[in-house]
């Protein structure tokens, strides 16, 4: 029997300051090798369900696990198989990207020469070995994107979560970066990856769910999704089911 | 170990590549200790060493205020220049403004007169009880009127009365030599020969100033000696600004949010910036009493004396260091935000500053504060230093200032791990 890549059952979750659930008894499940799109509205609780999954949020209860591995239980285990890419830059901008590379190498765990090795690589993949020893904030917006990148898949994780990895670049950095998360796809990285590209989500995933106050809407193949609801393309399916504006681009 | 050295060599580097957080760590205290210390340092010489420049009116034509006079000339405290005994107090005001005199005073028209009859009738009183027949005839009752001290009101409290004290001495040997003189001829029936009144007056008993160390050494304490070791517990608490806000960023910034799902426990991070900190620390005091010991010099001021137990000095200043650091990490950790960290840890750094005796000396604090100081960190590492700096002890002898210290260490490091994981920050 295969194992998912992520479970999710009957999960129940509060922010303590707010009244009622933010999500009640949500079930997922994603397959290993996925690239599952999470889409929804602002405020639909894609960004709570992820951190529900990395283990950033405690959830009240319901179970989630990790290629099998319940990751409230076992976190240092579960933590060496995800990598996140947060949307805000998580890095410190005051180092350069080598010695960003080195800090959370070591980290994850990696060994000096591994780290080296995988750093030269990745930098030259992601077009940042020129600029490897200047520090990060005098980088453009894309440039720190693909750090931000770089920094998540850093120790080759089994899944990654991307939680609008490409806000605010460029068309060519938005393609590089897209082209680089397929190759890293069928090297056999399960992706789980939200934003408001709905076209870059249709371009990227190959499942999805739709979020809406804390539930999920609908969820399967996007192909199918298209053809059940009739809709050529996500945006369209999305205002459907939502019954509201397009809030992306 | 990897993991530990990777932070601390990321810590390092954002460390040095925070320019006006070295200011802050590095210039502001040596800086301040400079200052502090030539300021002190010319109070001090204006106590001890300075003439004091005085203005003096003399109302008094007898020989008892030239006495006086004479008197506070040999002593060689004061500058004095003289006045016309005709100027009015508002004139007297006006020439201290003009002649920069600090203190003026005034003797009265009739203090000779008031000198002379007070020894009479002490003289009187003396021969009476001595069962020998004084003279009879009745003394003019004279009330002694008292001298008039002007002084600039920048005089503090403590040097006026050093100055007062002076001029005590001086009017108590005035009349003192106008009794015995009286009493001397009231017996004899003859003048006090000059050399029996200088053997009577003026051979006083010398006293003879020993700082009590403990390792017998008659190093005379000085403005350097109190001002570095001060100074450098200061600085090295005020690391606050600095660390307490590079916690309060890391918490803030999207790296935390990353680190929290690493396979590794923040605790790493807390203990590399302890020992980084720690470092820091250890460099802020080897710097400053560096200066102390070569710069001041070259500067006019006194050289600072390292203790002989050097190795305890570096004990001292471990501990010290890792105290301020703790106490900076715990701030952090519960600040929200920086402006927090910076205000409420650069505010709570004054005050136990100078509830620590950093600012104003543990003995010349109120009573109410012998408890309260030693709820202070500042005020162990502050005795420590001393202990070995003014005292000359070695680590033995101040192991008590030591100990309140470490316990303190392990109840802040105690009371921030409550906080991460009451933040479920680990």
């Amino acid at each position: 029997m295969s194992v998912s890549a992520i479970s999710i059952r009957n999960l129940s979750f509060s922010y303590q300051q707010q009244q009622g659930n933010c999500f009640s008894n949500l079930n997922l499940e994603i397959g290993e090798g996925e690239r599952f799109g999470l889409f929804g509205p602002n405020g639909a609780g894609k960004t709570t369900l992820m951190n529900c999954m990395t283990g950033l949020l405690q959830p009240q209860s319901g179970t989630i696990e990790l290629l099998g591995i319940p990751v409230l239980k076992h976190r240092g285990s579960v933590n060496h198989l995800f990598g996140l890419v947060p949307q805000e830059f998580s890095f410190y901008q005051e180092l350069s990207p080598l010695e960003n590379l080195e800090f959370f190498g070591a980290w994850y765990g990696l060994r000096r020469n591994e780290i080296k090795e995988r750093a030269t690589m990745l930098l030259k993949i992601l077009s940042l070995d020129l600029v490897k020893n200047k520090q990060v904030q005098q980088f453009s917006g894309g440039m720190k994107r693909r750090m931000n990148l770089a920094i998540g898949v850093f120790h080759k994780p089994q899944i990654l979560f991307l939680d609008e990895p490409t806000v605010g670049v460029d068309v060519e950095t938005r393609q590089a970066i897209i082209s680089y998360l397929k190759e890293l796809n069928n090297m056999g990285t399960t992706l789980i990856y939200t934003s408001h590209q709905l076209s870059e989500a249709e371009e990227l995933c190959d499942r999805a769910a739709l979020i809406d106050a804390g539930k999920i809407i609908v969820h399967g193949s996007l192909s199918a999704l298209l053809l059940q609801h009739k809709e050529a393309q996500l945006e369209g399916l999305y205002l459907k089911l939502t019954g509201k504006k397009y809030e992306g681009l | 170990m990897y993991k530990l050295r990777a932070t601390i060599l990321k810590d390092i580097r954002i460390l040095t590549r925070d320019r006006v957080g070295l200011i802050l760590m590095f210039v502001m205290p040596i800086v301040l200790a400079i200052v502090i210390t030539a300021v002190q340092n010319s109070t001090f010489e204006l106590v001890n060493d300075s003439k004091v420049p005085l203005l003096l009116c003399n109302k008094d034509n007898g020989a008892a205020s030239r006495q006086l006079i004479a008197s506070l000339e040999k002593m060689g405290r004061f500058q004095l220049t003289q006045i016309t005994g005709d100027n009015s107090d508002q004139q007297i005001r006006e020439k201290m403004r003009l002649k920069d005199a600090l203190v003026a005073v005034v003797i009265p028209a009739d203090f000779s007169a008031g000198i002379d009859a007070k020894s009479q009738q002490v003289a009187r009183k003396a021969l009476n009880d001595f069962g020998v027949q004084g003279d009879s005839s009745t003394i003019a009752s004279q009330v002694l009127q008292p001298l008039t001290f002007y002084y600039h009101p920048v005089l503090q409290q403590s040097f006026r009365n050093s100055l007062q004290g002076a001029l005590r001495s001086v009017l108590q040997l005035v009349e003192s030599r106008e009794i015995v003189k009286t009493l001397y001829l009231s017996l004899n029936e003859k003048e006090l020969p000059l050399e029996l009144e200088n053997d009577i007056i003026n051979n006083q008993v010398v006293i003879n100033e020993v700082p009590v160390s403990r390792d017998g050494s008659r190093n005379i304490p000085n403005a350097t000696q109190h001002n570095i070791p001060a100074w450098t517990v200061f600085a090295m608490f005020f690391v606050v600004i600095s660390l307490g806000s590079s916690v309060v960023r890391e918490k803030l910034n999207g790296s935390f949010v990353r680190l929290k799902t690493l396979p590794t426990s923040y605790l790493v991070a807390l203990v590399s910036k302890q020992v980084t900190y720690m470092g820091v620390t250890l460099a802020q005091a080897g710097v400053i009493f560096a200066i102390g010991v070569y710069l001041f010099p070259a500067m006019g001021l006194p050289q600072l004396n390292l203790p002989s137990d050097i190795s305890g000095l570096l004990i001292v200043t471990l501990i010290c260091g890792w105290c301020a650091v703790s106490y900076a990490i715990c701030i952090g950790v519960f600040a929200q935000t920086q402006e927090q960290a910076n205000g409420f840890g650069a505010v709570t750094i004054v005050i136990l500053a100078a509830i620590g005796g950093v600012l104003v000396p543990s003995f010349a604090m109120p009573s109410s504060f012998n408890f309260i100081m030693k709820f202070s960190p500042l005020h162990w590492c502050l005795e420590a230093y001393y202990g070995l700096f003014l005292e000359g002890g070695k680590l033995k002898d101040i192991l008590m200032n030591i100990l309140p210290l470490s316990i303190m260490i392990i109840f802040i490091q105690a009371i921030t791990l409550w906080g991460l994981k009451r933040k479920n920050l680990i």
